[in-house]
């Protein structure tokens, strides 16, 4: 029955069975590394598809313009990324992307004078800190209400959600406001060495992400969290207290990519981040994050990413009509599901 | 040298500090009283069982002796030190560790990191170097002499290794103290001895041992020392030697156990002669387990199906009640043939089958007793696929009082229950069809002696009432119910077993080993079973193939010949084997 050729001496069994184990764990691995860059195919294959429809695919300008548009939304998935991973969920960084902005730049603009008007209480360079805090202070209250008063991640943030998104129209009145502080809108319209200053920042805040994950024990806790909680805590890890720390970090992320957001289009609209967490979470788990926690990587998160925002361009650029949109960014999304499904090999339940 | 442990008093002068010394210990949970001035002490070295029934206080005080939970009174000493403070995790670890029933390994790492979880580097900030960390490992893994692969994941080992890993773990933080509640639950007979072996062998590097077991074979085969709880108070310690299986059951009920035996093969009238077609399995073929296996079960019989973890017998029963389809074969049900893969239609030909996993297959945890109860029945209680309030609770009623399950009401839900009761749900929920066949895998499986004795009794009852009984496990205390037993390895029915049989015997033919005689357990009684007349001839053809694969780990093992080589796949074996077992 075993293929083994073996024997009958004492350790045969032992022997034999560490044999499967390590066999198991070579295909396993090497499955296991493949799923994280089980996207980079199809990041290939879409590029190639994008030289063939159009030679406007391949140019600097429009390589840049993907990547800058990546940028809110990855920041987004890799805040997504680190708290799925620890075995959590949080939707409302869907709204903390449109009210941060909204909140901090309430606080600073003038009392007249312009279309929007603020409260002037605090200093227009004050703008940057304080959307980031409104982002602390968002994930802070997350956490307070799922490890504290042990309510339900998922409603509690799906709640935090609808209300943070209908606080950003009342304060803005449901316009879009222009009149942002110059010190706010820097970083997403500079440019650095050639290269939009977002994408730098995304590439080093995903550098670091990965790093953390990878490197630290603070970051490996996360992974065990997610595996098992129980086991997390019986090894001395301080599972509400990291797990608190993710989501603070998450809505700081999240509030970092409504500056870079605003920055881009000179403006925060009204309706700023609506409906991107199923982008996001989508471009999460095709990058192969577990929903059920404990799996996963910043890396493959990324190529999530990548992977809806090239679908789009070279459809564009092919000249697909933009109302088609939405239906092929479903579609792609259950594409590479099924993708990831049959490159790791392992179900996703 | 364990004996000293027993009277706390002794160790003034020259004896060892205890590992562990537990005084006074008094829990209280709201009004229930969960350890009432218990104690417990445990020498260097020493392996200390720590047997009870469900609810007993076993669980409470391993949360107080891991720091878990504060005693309300009563003190805690390790090596003669008072206990660190609560919540002081590090300190606790260095002291005491317990191997959980449930893993705590997480799967997607690796086994050197799961060994070293949260403390892979020096610092926070200092970035982990793995591959220090892999040869970190594996020089604790080879410490300990655990055969693991430091960079395997941790979810691809198997439960053995994984409580190796466990064990090597806390041992990494300086433990010499470590609680192993129920260990040997998920393990087969090999897993366990060698198991017991590593335990052994760290036994006498000084690590202490506290064994939480409901299997008091296992208490007698490893421990030195044991302690009864009962009712949250403590009720004996006493060296096992000085303790027979008697005294200690009763020790545990509180009652006199002559129940015990009563309930065995040897003692009960031999077969009843038939009463009919129960099971018949032909030729049964299941992709991965099992090749043209055939077995048969009389109405009114037990049958046991014995087998260790990978000889398929729980795929089989899993197959006879729908579970998997089969490649080839049949399954018939009082003479009349059931489409294999299909649990709805093994249930309407009157298959009632107890899971092997409760809490994975048995019970919907959070929902009530009465709806776990006719959860298989919901058709019957009430017109056009309603189910009525009023109709399930009587239902429910009825099986609470026919399995005596111990619960507040019927609408309890059936995770506040203790396991033994659960299991008693999950036994009611396979009769509740009122089935024709009745499959039990593991049917005590965690559950106390008296839960115990019940359930086998229940299930006896059921055959009496006219029903074929299939149990499918490798507790012997189980097998022991049952009218005759089969033993399966590797995925073929290798020897059969009359009442009266002995325990090594039926050991041996489970671990393969072919130094059991072909008549094993063929008493005079037997011989009333056409059945087992046949077994003698099927057994001389199996035994040299069965022998191929044994190891020599095993202690219960007699004579094991090792030496044979013969080929595994001899079709001409299997061919005699479903002739001699395949009526």
């Amino acid at each position: 029955m075993s293929a083994t050729t073996d024997v009958t001496e004492s350790a045969a069994m032992t022997g034999q069975a560490a044999a499967v184990t390590n066999a198991r764990r070579g295909l396993g691995l090497g499955l296991g590394r493949f799923r994280e860059l089980s996207l980079v195919p199809v990041i290939l294959v879409l590029g190639l598809i994008g030289f063939i429809v159009s030679p406007a695919f391949l140019t600097s300008d429009n390589l840049i313009g993907v990547a800058q548009q990546s940028t809110e939304l990855s920041l987004l998935v890799l805040a997504t990324a680190f708290i799925l991973i620890a075995g959590r969920m949080d939707l409302s960084l869907e709204s903390t992307i449109g009210v941060a902005p909204v909140i901090a730049v309430w606080l600073v603009l003038p009392t007249s004078g312009a279309r929007f008007t603020g409260l002037g209480l605090l200093p227009q360079w004050t703008a940057v800190p304080l959307c980031l805090l409104v982002g602390i202070v968002i994930g802070a209250v997350n956490g307070f209400l799922i490890l504290k008063l042990r309510l339900n991640g998922f409603i509690v943030t799906l709640g935090m959600l609808t209300m943070l998104r209908g606080l950003q129209i009342a304060l803005s009145e449901g316009q879009s406001i222009v009149e942002l502080p110059s010190s706010f809108t820097y970083l997403g319209k500079a440019s650095w060495l050639g290269m939009p200053a977002a994408i730098w920042i995304c590439l080093v805040l995903f550098a670091l992400g990965g790093s953390a994950l990878a490197w630290l024990r603070h970051g490996r806790a996360l992974y065990a969290i997610g595996g098992n909680a129980e086991a997390a805590r019986t090894a001395g890890i301080r599972v509400d207290r990291i797990v608190w720390a993710v989501l603070i970090l998450g809505g700081l992320l999240a509030a970092f990519a409504g500056i870079l957001y605003s920055g881009h289009y000179g403006s925060i609209s009204a309706t700023q981040g609506n409906g991107w967490i199923f982008q996001v979470f989508a471009a999460t788990v095709i990058g192969g994050v577990s929903l059920n926690g404990g799996k996963g990587s910043v890396f493959g998160a990324l190529t999530g990413v990548l992977t809806l925002q090239l679908v789009v361009n070279v459809m564009t650029l092919a000249g697909v009509p933009p109302l088609w949109n939405q239906f092929l960014n479903g579609a792609i999304i259950i594409v590479a599901l099924v993708i990831s499904r049959f490159a790791s090999g392992e179900k996703q339940e | 040298m364990a004996d000293t442990a027993t009277t706390p008093a002794e160790h003034g002068s020259g004896e060892p500090v205890p590992a562990a010394e537990a005084t006074g210990i008094t829990k209280r949970y709201g009004a229930t009283v969960a350890l009432r001035d218990a104690r417990i002490t445990i020498a260097p070295g020493e392996s200390h069982a720590l047997v009870g029934r469900n609810g007993a206080g076993k669980s409470t005080l391993v949360s107080v002796l891991t720091g878990l939970q504060a005693p309300d009174t009563g003190t805690l000493r390790f090596s003669g030190a008072p206990a660190p403070a609560v919540g002081d995790v590090d300190a606790w670890r260095s002291r005491v560790a317990c191997v959980y029933q449930r893993s705590t390994v997480i799967p997607d790492l690796t086994v050197a990191e799961n060994l070293f979880l949260n403390r892979q580097s020096d610092g926070p900030l200092r970035p982990i170097r793995w591959k220090e960390l892999r040869r970190r490992a594996g020089a604790l893994l080879a410490e300990y002499g655990v055969d693991v692969d430091a960079a395997a994941r941790a979810g691809d080992l198997t439960v053995e290794q994984r409580q190796f890993v466990e064990i090597a773990r806390a041992l990494s933080f300086g433990a010499r103290f470590i609680i192993l509640d129920e260990p040997t639950a998920k393990l087969d007979a090999r897993g366990i001895s060698r198991l017991f072996d590593k335990l052994r062998a760290l036994r006498r590097q000084g690590v202490a041992f506290l064994f939480i077991s409901h299997h008091l074979q296992e208490v007698y085969d490893l421990c030195t020392t044991v302690t009864v709880y009962r009712d949250a108070a403590h009720i004996l310690t006493a060296p096992v030697a000085e303790l027979g299986h008697q005294a200690l059951i009763e020790a545990m009920t509180g009652e006199s156990a002559a129940v015990g035996t009563a309930t065995t093969g040897g003692a009960r009238a031999a077969v009843r002669t038939g009463t009919g077609k129960g099971l018949t399995v032909e030729g049964l073929t299941l992709k991965g387990t099992c090749r043209g296996l055939s077995l048969s079960v009389r109405a009114g019989e037990v049958v046991g199906l014995a087998g260790a973890t990978a000889s398929g017998n729980v795929r089989v029963a899993e197959a006879i009640a729908g579970l998997h389809r089969a490649e080839a074969g049949r399954i018939l049900v009082a003479g009349r043939s059931v489409r294999t893969g299909s649990v709805t239609s093994a249930l309407a030909a009157g298959v009632g089958l107890v899971p092997e996993e409760r809490h994975l297959q048995g019970l919907v945890h959070h929902r009530s007793v009465a709806e776990n109860a006719t959860l298989t029945v919901t058709d019957q209680l009430g017109p056009c696929g309603t189910v009525l309030p009023a109709r399930s609770r009587s239902f429910a009623q009825r099986m609470i009082e026919d399995l005596d399950i111990k619960t507040p009401s019927a609408a309890t839900a059936v995770s506040a229950l203790s396991g033994g009761n659960q299991q008693k749900v999950v036994v009611a929920r396979a009769l509740a069809t009122d089935p024709r066949v009745l499959v039990a895998v593991r049917p005590t499986n965690g559950v106390d002696v008296r839960s115990k004795e019940f359930l086998l009794g229940r299930i006896r009852r059921a055959a009496d009432a006219g029903k074929a009984a299939l149990i499918v496990s490798d507790e012997l205390d189980d097998l022991r119910a049952c009218d005759r037993v089969l033993v399966m390895f590797h995925g073929r029915v290798v020897a059969e077993f009359g009442p009266g049989w002995q325990d090594e015997r039926l050991v041996a033919a489970m671990e393969g080993v072919a130094g059991a005689p072909a008549a094993a357990g063929a008493t005079p009684a037997a011989g009333a079973t056409p059945a087992a007349g046949a077994t003698a001839a099927a057994e001389a053809p199996e035994a040299p193939s069965a022998a191929s694969t044994t190891t020599s780990g095993t202690s219960e093992a007699p004579a094991a010949s090792k030496t044979s080589a013969a080929s595994e796949t001899s079709a001409a074996s299997e061919a005699a084997d479903s002739e001699a077992h395949g009526r």
